[in-house]
Formats: structure tokens, C-alpha cells, sequence
């Protein structure tokens, strides 16, 4: 019997034992009807070859293993930026249990939103009386300052009328007739959570700049961040470095409070988030910057409409992204980049010249959304590696241009390969036949890293397994050194694990590195 | 072993009240059929007692906006029948977020190479794009039935499974999954699991229970030489190896478990089943569709177990044991015996560390009344429990597990969880990721009770060691006592700020 009071043996160890390991040999031989094991290690090999490999990249319908989320995620996640707002997703009540689970399977922290639970009724005669009770509901009680709405691909299919349901809405007195109730329709089969992210900013930016007169104030910025699983360390930092420059800024989504609340005792649905007065005065700003181009292509072209000069990033990390961050914000600010930011660079610098020599001609496979793969991709160049595999399932042919001219400016970049609309088990192929040194991407990556041994760095929304990566920044200069440090420590993790069999490798088993 | 103690039935029909008094009138009408608390039942004493009744109304659906924990039929097919079945590939038909979020979240252990032989913890999706909805997924769906034939060709079956836009778009998957079952000769099975269908998960589980009725069952030849002592396990989804320590018991009484539905089961298992002499059922809400059915066409038996804790172990080894007769029930008695001296090691361990702790629940299928008597036999008490899909039959068996006074939920939603839990303030709360952390907020310890919290398996004599010592670990933990900082003066601040 493995199984004792005193060492208590949870999963893993338990089904070691051999009591265990018998009766799972016995019923698979007895029960399973499987595979000969010949057939199934074939099978395997297979898979690593180049003539998989074409087969697999030639799909056109099945998708397995895609890094992409759908529309009403990216919605709920912009929503949960704004001060005391509640998502209010219409249509099936399942979605929404997905979205909370998600997001906070990520953060370690609450998520709320809510549905209007249609079902097959509303599927025949539309969700308006769920929207009517819904929003009463809602109101009553969360007591939120907002209701963001947002939608499920059913209400999509049945082409539910946001706009005149929560006018009707309104009129029956679910809410207040000036409470506020943006939306965005946010169908699951059109685009992916980034997507979704820009049309719920957008709309929520509509809803309170419509008809409003714009008197700008010069010198004064509004930042979109997007979708960013790393929010709470990122908003922070870049927020430090614009208070040290000393410039006007508002935030225009800003989820980092509300999704690392303190423990004191006190649950706090609602933290933080951009106050709605600061939505309504961000109109009069000069300029909108987005740090995630693909994450707001329609929230900045209205910014555009309504006279803002405008400008986007791709994930500002590393130092040139930063570099063209920082000196975008103060030219547009008019205040000096301080010399306290500038010593930051330098250190950042200095640490890459002193680990250069374990980063040069590194390869990677990096994978994620279009701007964090774009920003990676730039700064893996910046310290002498060779991304060699950059995939976005979420990426547009737009992003694999852009991809592109970035490569071929360095040398770095001339072997490098951009894979748009491709999913993981493509990565599969792609890493058993051109192999890398390193994996860029989330928790998704550790299949990859199980069959193929690339050793994954988990960078990039969701990272389920392992905890708080997500509370430090990666953007800036103190963002990449952090990346800058992951990197390496997987780098010498490795070479450690491999050097340090006693006798035989370990003669290479260093004390310095 | 349990205690003997009654609940505040007084203070909970208090906390009923106030909840209720929060909502607009027609919500509140509607959300008091949900709420009561345990009344006593009749004579007790005897085996099989009702302990107390639990009155509430249930299956209904949920009223819009009040943030329901429930999810929806693609979550009770896909992400509790089928999916588990481990030598299948199972589609998630439509949109890509539906079979993204539910990716590997369940915890349905398996042996196999994955991507190779097995293909639980692989994301497959239609993902549809607009022309899809707009002109139909159904040549889509063919072109992935073969792409699949030909990237893992070793799979054993496949399994569609709807998300909404489906049955809106009126696509014809199983015309689909004729055509190209006859083409491939593999089983392929078409699943009407719409997420709009229903009022949670629980349509999802007996649309899937009908699934393999029709297109499973009977479909194939089952070559198997029966034995005397063949029986399934149905309705265990081997979270966390939940049905590997079961297994291990009732082949150690003699039995022999012939398949398993569904966790880490091959779709040969599934084929298998009728064959067998009793179905023991452990998740009714499940899975009881497919066992009634079975004993009407098969003449199959089952006979629902509980496999929390030594007491309903013990008891439930003894109920199946005399199904079969001596033979088996004297190894069972040896079971039983050779088993004792860990319990009683785990209970002189843990007892102490939990005696009298209060523990409310609130999760799914069966646990809300399974895990009872669990808790019970480490001294802790049950104050409140729940279900999110249960229907009345679920409720009346709950009976026989709670006491007087114990506060009942059905579909709680976000708000009252959140007053009853600052009301009551349990030493532990059960439940699921998206209470946890409003929950640990508060400063209460928490133990997820659909996915063991990571851990696991808590089914069967092994697993009670390990329900045991996480338990403790979650009450215990040093870090509830670092809440407060120093400086700040005890005021006894709101628990929560949700509606305040």
C-alpha cells in the first residue's frame, strides 16, 4: 500500500507506485484495445518528419492548438479597465463562465461579468427581454458605475440589436436614463480577443466623446495599452516612467488594479480602472498612442475622426521599442526624456553586453498576438539571436509584412520564418524540423516543450501554470531586463542540466558563467 | 465518526431574507424558490435515513444578470462526457473560444501519447470565421473529418461537438457524420450540445448520454469474453486519477472493471458496456441517463456509490459486495481491514487540525452531497451546500447527507454566495476558480472543488489521505493571519465591497 499518513502522496507521485503502475499496464493490455506500441512510435516519428510537416501546414479547415482567444474575452478584459464596470455579455450563459474561469486562471484573481443567460427560447424571439431584466438586474445588484456590453456569437447569429435593446432598456427603467451603457458587438467568428479588446475601447470611447465638443489641450497623451496578460506589471512601470517625465497622461483601459487586488480582507469587486471623467476629458488630449497596434486598429482611427494625432506601438520592450516610445511621448509632450531614464537604458544595455556572448546566434521560436510577437522578435535581434519562427494565429497578412520589413532589417532576422494564421501543432512540425533553442510564448507551449525538449519561456497571456510572472513588467527598460533575465536563466538552467552528470559532463559543470 | 451538531437554521433563513430583499421584485420572487433551509426529516436511524429536506427549486433557467457560476450544454458534453474519452478526437464545432477556454482545464488524467494515440489535452476546433455561419459549416466539417483521417490517422473515433452557432445556422452534422463514417469506417458521433440548449450544463450531459446510446451502443461488434464479476464505473471522470483509485479498490474486492466512462477511457470501453454484470454509478447527474438505459435494453443493473471518505467507502464496498454475493463480500471485508489501520492513521492526524471547522460548498454534479460525509469523518461540519445544475432528484438524495438547518442553494448567484459566506463565515469554502479568490479575499480559506485545486485524486481510500491533508494545508496556512497589518486598528471593516 503506497499511500500513508505520515508522506501523504498526491498525483504524481502516487501513480508511480507499483501497485498503480500494474494496474494501469493491465488495463491498458485488458480494456484499452490499443494501438500495437510499433504503430504508435511510428506514428510519432512521423510526425517529426518534413513530409508531416507539409501535410500539416497545407490544412485548410482544421485548426488544433490555436494561440487566439475569441472577441467577447478581449471585450470583457477591456471592460474590467474602465472604474466600477461590469461586463454584461448577451447571450449564452456558458461564454461567460469561460471568460471569468480564463482570465482568472491567469491573474489568480476574482473576474466578474455577467450573462443575460439566453436560451432556446431567446434563440427564437430574440434576448430583448433578457437585456430588459438583465440590466435591471445588473444595476441593482453590483451597483457599477458602467455596464459594458458586449456579445456571444448566439446573439451574433440571431442578430440581436444591441443599440435598440438597451434603449428599450433604458425606457422600461432597468437603468437610470443617464447611466451609462456603452457596447460593442463582438462576434466570436470575426477576428480574435484583440479584436475584441478594440471594438468594446472603441465603443466605450464613443459612447462618451459622441457629440462631445473637443477642445484639445496640448501636451497631453491618452495610452491604450491593449490586450496584456502582463497589465499589472506594465501599466505600473510605464505609468513610473511618465510621472518621471512629467507628462500629462491618461490611461484609456487600465485593468492593472483591478486585477491584483490586496489581500486585507476585504473583496473588492470593483479596483481601480480609468475613472470615467478621465474618459470624458481625454477627448481634449492631443494625442492617443496604443501600445499594441493589431489590438486597436478601429479605436484609433476614431481617435483620429475626432481630431487626435495618433500613433501605435508594437508592445514597447527591449530597447529601440522603448527608446521610440519614450521619444514619441516627448515630442508630443514637449518634456525632456530625464537623465533618471536614461541611466535605466544604460543598465539595460549594460546587462545585455554582459551576457552577449550566451545570447549571440541563440535561435527562437516565438509565438503570441501579432505586436508582443513583433516586439519579441525585435529584441531577441537586439541581443545577437535569430528569431527563427514567429507565429501569430491571430496574425493578419498586414502583421506579416510588418514582420518582414523588421526581419530583413537585421541580420539577424534573414533566416527568420513568419507563419500568420498557423497554430501550435504547426509550431510542432515546425520545431521538429528546423529546430530552435528557446520557445517564446504561454502555457500552451508546454506541449511543445514536453514532445519537441525546446525549452519554453512563458512571456505571454494565458500563463496558467506557473505563478506572477505577470505582476512585473516587460515593457520598458526594466521589462527587458527582465525578459532579458528569463532568457538566460533557461539558458543556463539548460547547460547546467546537461553538464551535470557526475564523471562524465560534468567537467563543463562551471561554478562561473 | 461525524459529529453530532445543528446548524443555525434560524441565522440562515435571516441571510435568505436579506439576499433576497437586495434583488427587484420579480428576481426576488423567482430566486427565493432557490434558497431554503434544511428541514429535519423523518424517523431517523436507519440505513438509507433522510437526515433532513432540502426544498428547493431547480433546473430552472438562470434569471439574466445576475452572474450565474453555471455554464452551458458544449461544457457538460464536451468538457464532462466526451471529452475524457481519451483515444477520440473530439471537434469543438463552431467559433474557436468555447473549446480555447475549456483547453486541458479539467484535469481528466490519462495515459497515452498525446497528439499520437490520445488526444485529450489537444485544443481541435472548426474555428469559424464568418463565411462559415453564412454559408454553413457542414463542407468545412467534412474537409476537418479528413484532414484529421490524415494527420492522426490512429484515432479511434471522433466526436462533433456543437457550440451555438450550429443548431442556429441549421448546419446538417449528422448527415455529415454518416457520409464520413461510411468513408473512413471510424465512429463518428454528431452532438447536438448547443450551448443556448437548456439552462446549463446538465442538458449537455444527457444530450451526450444519448449520443452514445445512439451512435455508439450496438454500433460495432464487441468481441469480449464476459466474466462473472464485470462491472463499469460510470461517471467518473478521473480528475486528478479520481477513477484510478477506484479502480484499484474494486479490483482488489475481485471485481473487474471493464470500462470506464469516461475518464481515461478508449471508445472500445464505451463500445464494451453492456456487456457488463452491474454499472456502479458515482456522477448520477451525470451519467444516470445512459445507465437507465442500459438496464432497460441490457437488463443491466447499476447501483450508485460514494467513494468520499472511509465511512461511504466502506459502506458503499459493502453495497456492491452484496450484489455479487460471498465470494466477493469476504474480500471486501479484507479490503476494508487492510485499509483501516490508514484511515485510522489519516483521521489521528488530521482530526485534531479540523475538528469542528465549518466548510460551505457549492459545485456541480455530485459533491455537494458526496463529499459530506468526507469532511465529516475529520471532525469538520457542513453549514451550507449547493448545486449549479442539480435537479430535484439531486436535491432529495442531498437529504440523506445534510443536517437541519443547513443552508441550501441552487444556482447561487455571484451576490448571494458572496452575503451568505460573509454571513456565515465558514472556516473553509468549496467551490470553483471563480469563487476562489473573492472568497481568499475575504481572508477564508478556499479548496477548489471541481479540479482538487491541482491536486488530487480524492476518490478512494488514497485519495481520503490526500482530501485530508489539503484541507488542513488550506485552513492551516500561516498566511490568513497576515491579513491585517500591524498598524492598523482592528474596526472589523466590510468583508466585501461588491454592492456597498
Amino acid at each position: 500500500m503506497p499511500q500513508s499518513a505520515e508522506k501523504v502522496l498526491d498525483h504524481a507521485p502516487l501513480f508511480r507506485e507499483p501497485e498503480y503502475r500494474q494496474m494501469l499496464a493491465e488495463k491498458r493490455l485488458n480494456f484499452e484495445c490499443p494501438h500495437p506500441d510499433q504503430i504508435v512510435t511510428d506514428q510519432g516519428e512521423y510526425t517529426k518528419s518534413w513530409e508531416y510537416r507539409e501535410k500539416n501546414l497545407a490544412r485548410e479547415a482544421l485548426v488544433v492548438n490555436p494561440a487566439k482567444a475569441c472577441q467577447p474575452l478581449g471585450a470583457v478584459f477591456a471592460a474590467a479597465g474602465f472604474e466600477r464596470t461590469m461586463s454584461f455579455v448577451h447571450g449564452s450563459q456558458g461564454c461567460v463562465a469561460y471568460y471569468r474561469s480564463h482570465l482568472s486562471r491567469h491573474f489568480k484573481e476574482p473576474s466578474s461579468a455577467v450573462s443575460s443567460s439566453m436560451t432556446e427560447d431567446a434563440a427564437v424571439f430574440g434576448g430583448l427581454k433578457n437585456m430588459v431584466d438583465g440590466l435591471a438586474n445588473t444595476y441593482t445588484l453590483y451597483d457599477p458605475k458602467m455596464i459594458a456590453v458586449s456579445t456571444t456569437c448566439m446573439a451574433e447569429v440571431i442578430g440581436d440589436d444591441l443599440h435598440g435593446f438597451i434603449e428599450n432598456a433604458r425606457n422600461e427603467g432597468s437603468v437610470p436614463p443617464d447611466f451609462d451603457v456603452p457596447f460593442a458587438h463582438t462576434p466570436a467568428f470575426v477576428g480574435s480577443h484583440v479584436d475584441g479588446y478594440d471594438v468594446m475601447v472603441k465603443g466605450i470611447l464613443e459612447h462618451f466623446w459622441k457629440g462631445q465638443e473637443r477642445k484639445e489641450t496640448r501636451g497631453t497623451i491618452n495610452i491604450i495599452p491593449g490586450f496584456d496578460g502582463f497589465c499589472v506589471g506594465n501599466n505600473r512601470e510605464l505609468k513610473r516612467l511618465l510621472d518621471l517625465m512629467e507628462v500629462s497622461y491618461t490611461f484609456l483601459q487600465d485593468a492593472s488594479d483591478q486585477f491584483d487586488t490586496p489581500s486585507d480582507g476585504m473583496y473588492r469587486m470593483y479596483d481601480g480602472g480609468t475613472m470615467i471623467k478621465d474618459v470624458k476629458a481625454s477627448l481634449n488630449a492631443e494625442a492617443t498612442l496604443s501600445l499594441q497596434h493589431y489590438n486597436t486598429r478601429k479605436t484609433l482611427e476614431y481617435c483620429k475622426e475626432v481630431g487626435q494625432a495618433t500613433a501605435s506601438f508594437h508592445y514597447p520592450l527591449g530597447v529601440k521599442a522603448t527608446d521610440e516610445f519614450l521619444m514619441k511621448v516627448s515630442e508630443i509632450s514637449g518634456k525632456d526624456i530625464p537623465g533618471a531614464i536614461g541611466m535605466e537604458r544604460g543598465r539595460l544595455v549594460d546587462a545585455m553586453a554582459d551576457s552577449q556572448a550566451w545570447l549571440h546566434g541563440k535561435k527562437y521560436a516565438i509565438y503570441g498576438d501579432p505586436d508582443f510577437v513583433y516586439a519579441v522578435a525585435r529584441f531577441v535581434m537586439e541581443t545577437g539571436g535569430e528569431p527563427t519562427h514567429c507565429l501569430a494565429t491571430n496574425g493578419t497578412s498586414a502583421w506579416e509584412a510588418e514582420m518582414k520589413e523588421l526581419l530583413q532589417s537585421s541580420p539577424f532576422g534573414k533566416d527568420a520564418q513568419v507563419w500568420a494564421g498557423k497554430d501550435l501543432w504547426a509550431m510542432r512540425s515546425l520545431l521538429f524540423t528546423e529546430p530552435v533553442d528557446l520557445l517564446i510564448g504561454n502555457s500552451y507551449g508546454k506541449y511543445l516543450e514536453r514532445d519537441t525538449g525546446t525549452p519554453l519561456i512563458r512571456l505571454m497571456f494565458p500563463i496558467f501554470d506557473r505563478h506572477h510572472h505577470h505582476r512585473f513588467p516587460l515593457m520598458g527598460y526594466q521589462g527587458g531586463l527582465r525578459v532579458l533575465t528569463a532568457i538566460l536563466d533557461k539558458i543556463f538552467d539548460k547547460l547546467d542540466r546537461e553538464t551535470s552528470e557526475p564523471g562524465v559532463t560534468d567537467y563543463s559543470f562551471d561554478l562561473t558563467r | 465518526m461525524s459529529l453530532d451538531h445543528e446548524n443555525d437554521g434560524a441565522l440562515n433563513e435571516k441571510l435568505i431574507e436579506q439576499v433576497l430583499s437586495r434583488y427587484p421584485d420579480k428576481a426576488a420572487k423567482r430566486r427565493k424558490k432557490h434558497l431554503s433551509v434544511a428541514k429535519s426529516g423523518d424517523e431517523a436511524g436507519k440505513e438509507g435515513e433522510i437526515l433532513s429536506e432540502c426544498d428547493v427549486k431547480s433546473n430552472i433557467k438562470s434569471i439574466p444578470g445576475v452572474m450565474t457560476i453555471r455554464g452551458c450544454a458544449y461544457a457538460g458534453s464536451k468538457g464532462v462526457v466526451w471529452g475524457p474519452v481519451k483515444d477520440m478526437v473530439h471537434i469543438s464545432h463552431g467559433p474557436v473560444g468555447c473549446g480555447q477556454y475549456s483547453w486541458s482545464q479539467r484535469r481528466n488524467y490519462y495515459v497515452g501519447t498525446t497528439g499520437i494515440d490520445t488526444f485529450v489535452t489537444l485544443q481541435f476546433t472548426s474555428d469559424f470565421q464568418e463565411k462559415d455561419i453564412v454559408f454553413g459549416g457542414d463542407k468545412k466539417l467534412e474537409k476537418i473529418i479528413d484532414e484529421i483521417e490524415e494527420l492522426f490517422p490512429l484515432n479511434n473515433g471522433i466526436s462533433i461537438q456543437s457550440e451555438c452557432p450550429i443548431g442556429l445556422i441549421g448546419d446538417d452534422i449528422e448527415a455529415v457524420s454518416r457520409k464520413k463514417a461510411d468513408e473512413h469506417d471510424k465512429t463518428i458521433v454528431p452532438v447536438r450540445c448547443e450551448g443556448f440548449r437548456g439552462v446549463s450544463q446538465s442538458l449537455g450531459h444527457h444530450i451526450a448520454n444519448d449520443a452514445i446510446r445512439d451512435w455508439v451502443l450496438d454500433k460495432t461488434e464487441v468481441d469480449f469474453d464476459a466474466g462473472p464479476f464485470d462491472v463499469n464505473i460510470i461517471g467518473d471522470y478521473n480528475i486528478g486519477g479520481d477513477a484510478w483509485a477506484s479502480r484499484i479498490l474494486l479490483e482488489e474486492v475481485g471485481l473487474r472493471v471493464v470500462g470506464n466512462w469516461s475518464g481515461d477511457a478508449t471508445l472500445a470501453e464505451v463500445e464494451r458496456a453492456p456487456k457488463a454484470k452491474l454499472n456502479l454509478i458515482h456522477c448520477y447527474r451525470s451519467m444516470n441517463y445512459i445507465c437507465r438505459h442500459m438496464e432497460e435494453k441490457y437488463g443491466i443493473p447499476w447501483m450508485e456509490y460514494n467513494f468520499f471518505g472511509p465511512s461511504q467507502i466502506e459502506a458503499s464496498l459493502r453495497k456492491i459486495a452484496k450484489h455479487f454475493g460471498p465470494t466477493i463480500e469476504d474480500k471486501t471485508e479484507a479490503v476494508i481491514a487492510k485499509y483501516r489501520p490508514l484511515v485510522d492513521a489519516v483521521i489521528d492526524k488530521y482530526w485534531p487540525r479540523l475538528k469542528g471547522k465549518t466548510v460551505m460548498l457549492y459545485v456541480g454534479g455530485l459533491r455537494p452531497r458526496h463529499v459530506i460525509t468526507a469532511y465529516e469523518d475529520l471532525g469538520m461540519e457542513i453549514v451550507g451546500t449547493g448545486y449549479e445544475f442539480a435537479h430535484n432528484d439531486d436535491y432529495q438524495r442531498t437529504g440523506h447527507y445534510v443536517k437541519e438547518g443547513t443552508l441550501i442553494y441552487d444556482d447561487v448567484t455571484g451576490y448571494e454566495l458572496e452575503k451568505f459566506i460573509e454571513g456565515i463565515r465558514p472556516d473553509l469554502v468549496g467551490s470553483g476558480i471563480k469563487e476562489k479568490y473573492p472568497v481568499q479575499k475575504m481572508g477564508i480559506p478556499f479548496r477548489q472543488m471541481h479540479s482538487w485545486d491541482y491536486s488530487g485524486p480524492y476518490h478512494g481510500y488514497d485519495g481520503f489521505a490526500i482530501f485530508a491533508r489539503d484541507m488542513d494545508l488550506a485552513i492551516n496556512s500561516p498566511v490568513w493571519d497576515l491579513y491585517d497589518a500591524p498598524w492598523k486598528k482592528k474596526a472589523g471593516p466590510p468583508m466585501a465591497m461588491a454592492a456597498e
